[in-house]
């Protein structure tokens, strides 16, 4: 994707980066940021107030106990809430390099969707063929060439590590894979677009164990080409995949920073007792 | 316990004793209710006994292949003639017309209800179709024949009086709630997941809608065309009104022609003796009508049994 | 494929907003054309018609003038018709619904039972007609009467009264049922107290759709061999008849009778124009009865809707 850099070669600084920096000196580009984040469903809130970046070509990870906010703020990164009536944002993602408002008005949330990608919690692969499902957001974009097709469904199942699984039914119907395939399907069918972005909703919480190992060493294989926010449920796995995360409770932001360091000393005394387990 | 005398046993109370009567008493309404459950069983071999018997009798005097073969149909007349493909010409052309009108305005509807509509729209929407649906079909015979058929004779000057067109568009509008409420049924129970995956791949309603939504519900859709078929073959009353009761073996929808209903009315409006080879031929057109019907069925069945989607 | 640039993605966007838009008019084209025909059938029988709408019109017997001829007798026909018709189709419409949602058992019969009433809603309603010459008008001997008409528009519309009572029993938690049986009610009792009560106003919905598709019905009837033109009334029971004997309290059952989309039927298909407005007059009043039928239904659907939280 072309975007006409607004800054090119150098990001803005935000105050939160600016604040960050003081306390460790290494972090990469800004992929995206969210400030002053508020999100509304009607008339309940659900997010207060949510100030957070995310780093480019790194994995970051939202725990928190259930009903926390996480998945309502990974929605906002591709406007899902503007499919249902009601729900109202205020303040601003900014995504990067582009120092583009995702959230607002006058942005196409479509535009938006074609430039971040999502999996979801359980496998949805659409009622078609595995090559359909993966070459169909390149149809969406109105690429109809085969070759070209060919080529970007094969990258993408290779991508999402499922191409040797399923080469030789390609025109199969996507329900007839197991549920660990069907995702990693969903991966490649986000990853065929070459998203900025790609949002991870609580992938492995429909998985056994080890299709949820498969899904994690992607997930760290992805990282290369692709910045990743991950919704989970399970520390563990924020632990093992996560370069950074971030604790939310209540619909507020209460800590973010390095894995390492989240779970090794956090400084509030919340993510402490959510991450040794004592609630959540 | 002094005595091995039952009677000295401590007794039961007498509202937990074991009740014979109350027990006999709900064997006995359960098995009513059986019955009356039954009762649909029975129409449907009360239909293919009817039926059946006196096509039997009617096929003694009359052979199979010249009702499938002949290309007249004149039984009443002293030459007469039992070519069923005469009527079933009519039927199939005014059933054509009614789908080519009822499918594709029955799924538009259903799509935009379904997936563009909102709430507000819907609840307006929802009881017009239903008050179209609710009209008697004498009234849309009716309508066909001294409202549609002027209209189209003004664009068609050719167009005679009786026609399968007219009858056939009006059909088509008498079975587009069936097709819209179903089909949008059968969309709306598509997981809202399967259209949160299309729409984060950047597509735009439309799109989802048709390759996704549509190919998720459509055993539904398949459903709901095939009640449709049915009722055009089996409608009656519009034809009998607007598409004139001459039999008349032809593919033309300008032309008018008797359908297989359309000619069990004219026979039934007349005075035939019970037991005449005139009076059994509307019980062999009649099974002409359900089998054609069964077959559609059928059809229907297996195509959703191969298509039946598991979200 | 080339990365696209953000000028391509919103060409692409634009293409798919305008196709988008392209289809939403035709959706409300086609609401609004089913619509328009509402409105032109029932504003072209007001127009044709309005010159009958008289006292005389529902008085009169039918007649070879057009300008005297009037529905009494399709009328009274219709409503007992229907009066049989709902005396057969909602007793044993509810009973087989309760039967099959609180009494049968997951078997063969039960699955025969469930694949049959909805194979009947397939099967075109003069087959009903058919069924019913051959077995209420000749094997049970009838003829060809109010009772024969009420019983086969009864069976037509068993289904529908069978599935929304299904339905409404359906809606009612299983909470209910438990409740009363813990008290030591039996099936029966929990059903007759409970279920069918609470089950009601969906059943009745289901009842008054399916009387309001039966009273629209004509087919089937004239396949029993209606007649046309009827220019008397069904003996009501106790009167006086021709012959100097009185009628019985269910004569009027097995007389001959003439139902409102007959009449209409009569009066559309001759070729003498003046008739044409007493079609219009009848067709509206016809109209005019199975629309407020449906209307009360849906109004009362919605209301249940509002009013009930288990």
């Amino acid at each position: 994707m072309v975007i006409p850099a607004v800054n090119p070669g150098k990001t803005p600084k935000t105050e939160y980066e600016m604040e960050s920096q003081m306390q460790i000196h290494d972090h990469p580009q800004l992929k995206a940021e969210a400030r002053n984040l508020n999100f509304y469903y009607g008339e309940a809130k659900a997010l207060k107030n949510i100030n957070m970046p995310i780093y480019d070509k790194k994995v970051t990870a939202l725990i928190g106990p259930s009903g926390c906010g996480k998945s309502t703020y990974l929605r906002s990164f591709n406007r899902m809430h503007d499919l249902y009536p009601g729900n109202r944002y205020e303040g601003e993602i900014r995504f990067f390099p582009d120092n583009t408002n995702l959230l607002s008005p006058e942005v196409d949330p479509i535009e938006v969707r074609m430039r971040v990608g999502m999996v979801f919690q359980k496998p949805n692969p659409f009622p078609k063929s595995i090559y359909e499902n993966v070459a169909y957001g390149l149809r969406v974009r109105g690429e109809n060439n085969r070759r070209v097709l060919d080529d970007k469904v094969e990258q993408a199942l290779r991508g999402a590590a499922i191409w040797d699984e399923v080469k030789d039914r390609l025109q199969d119907l996507a329900s007839n894979l197991s549920g660990g395939q069907q995702q990693r399907l969903c991966i490649a069918r986000a990853l065929a677009t070459d998203p900025e972005l790609l949002l991870f909703d609580e992938p492995t919480s429909a998985l056994d164990p080890i299709a949820t190992g498969a899904i994690e060493e992607l997930v760290h294989e992805l990282k290369k080409r692709v910045t990743i926010l991950i919704v989970t449920h399970n520390m563990q796995q924020a632990a093992r995949v996560s370069d950074y995360t971030a604790y939310m409770f209540l619909g507020e932001m209460i800590e973010f920073g390095k894995t390492d360091e989240i779970f090794i000393k956090p400084q509030d005394k919340r993510t402490e007792d959510y991450i040794t387990g004592r609630m959540g | 316990m002094s005595a091995n005398n039952a009677s000295d046993l401590p007794k039961v109370s007498d509202r937990l004793a074991y009740n014979a009567m109350r027990n006999w008493k709900e064997r006995l309404i359960e098995a009513l209710l059986l019955g009356a459950a039954a009762v649909s069983v029975m129409t449907t071999l009360g239909i293919v006994y009817v039926l059946v018997s006196e096509s039997i009798q009617f096929f003694s005097n009359v052979s199979i292949v010249d009702f499938l073969t002949d290309t007249q149909w004149t039984p009443l007349f002293d030459d007469a003639h039992f070519g069923i493909m005469v009527l079933i010409s009519g039927t199939l052309v005014s059933s054509l017309v009614a789908l080519l009108v009822a499918i594709p305005m029955g799924t538009i509807i259903a799509i935009y209800l379904s997936e563009f509509a909102n709430a507000k729209v819907r609840e307006i929407a929802k009881p017009i179709l239903e008050l179209l649906g609710g009209i008697p079909t004498i009234v849309f015979g009716y309508f066909a024949l001294l409202v549609v058929t002027p209209i189209l004779q003004y664009i068609f000057p050719s167009l005679p009086g009786f026609s399968l067109l007219s009858a056939g568009l009006v059909m088509g509008i008498m079975i587009v709630p069936y097709i819209a409420s179903l089909s949008e049924d059968a969309m709306r129970a598509v997981p809202m997941s399967m259209r949160e995956g299309a729409y984060a791949m950047g597509s735009t309603k439309l799109y989802t809608a048709i390759h996704v939504v549509v190919p998720a519900a459509v055993s539904g859709l398949a459903a709901s065309y095939i009640l449709a078929i049915s009722r055009a073959v089996g409608e009656t009353m519009i034809l009998a009104v607007a598409a004139g009761m001459q039999p008349n073996l032809t593919w033309n929808p300008m032309e008018p022609a008797a359908t297989i209903t359309s000619y069990i009315v004219q026979v039934a409006l007349g005075d035939l003796p019970h037991g005449s080879i005139g009076y059994q031929t509307i019980f062999a057109a009649g099974l002409t009508l359900l089998l054609i019907t069964l077959i559609f069925n059928i059809l229907g069945q297996w195509l959703r049994a191969k298509y039946r989607e598991t979200y | 494929m080339q990365a696209l640039t953000t000028e391509q993605i919103r060409a692409v966007i634009a293409r798919g907003k305008l196709r988008d838009n392209i289809f939403k008019a035709m959706g409300i084209f086609c609401l609004a054309l089913a619509l328009i025909v509402i409105v032109a059938l029932v504003a072209d029988m007001v127009m044709k018609g309005s010159e009958r709408f008289t006292l005389d019109f529902f008085l009169n017997f039918a007649s070879r003038r057009a300008t005297q001829a009037g529905i009494l007798s399709a009328w009274v026909g219709s409503l007992l018709v229907m009066l049989v018709t709902a005396l057969a189709a909602v007793p044993l419409g509810v009973a087989a619904g309760l039967y099959l949602e609180e009494y049968a058992k997951r078997n063969w019969l039960t699955n025969v039972i469930e694949i049959n009433i909805s194979n009947l809603a397939a099967v075109p309603s003069i087959v009903y007609g058919l069924l019913a010459l051959g077995i209420f008008v000749y094997q049970f001997g009838f003829g060809q009467s109010i009772m024969s008409a009420g019983l086969t528009l009864a069976l037509l519309i068993l289904p529908i009264i069978i599935v929304s009572t299904r339905e409404a029993i359906r809606a009612i938690p299983a909470m209910i049922r438990e409740g009363s049986m813990a008290v030591g009610a039996t099936r029966w009792q929990t059903c007759r107290y409970h279920i069918v009560p609470y089950a009601m106003p969906g059943i009745l919905t289901g009842v008054i759709i399916g009387l309001a598709r039966a009273i629209g019905e004509t087919a089937p009837i004239i396949t029993i061999g209606a007649l046309t033109f009827i220019a008397f009334l069904p003996p009501a029971p106790f009167t006086t008849l021709g012959d100097g004997s009185t009628a019985g309290l269910f004569d009027w059952v097995f007389a001959p009778f003439t139902v409102m989309p007959i009449q209409i039927f009569n009066w559309t298909s001759r070729p003498d124009p003046a008739f044409e407005v007493n079609a219009a007059a009848a067709g509206f009043v016809l109209m005019a009865m199975v629309l407020s039928m449906n209307a009360v239904a849906i109004w009362l659907r919605y209301k249940m809707r509002k009013n009930i939280k288990w």
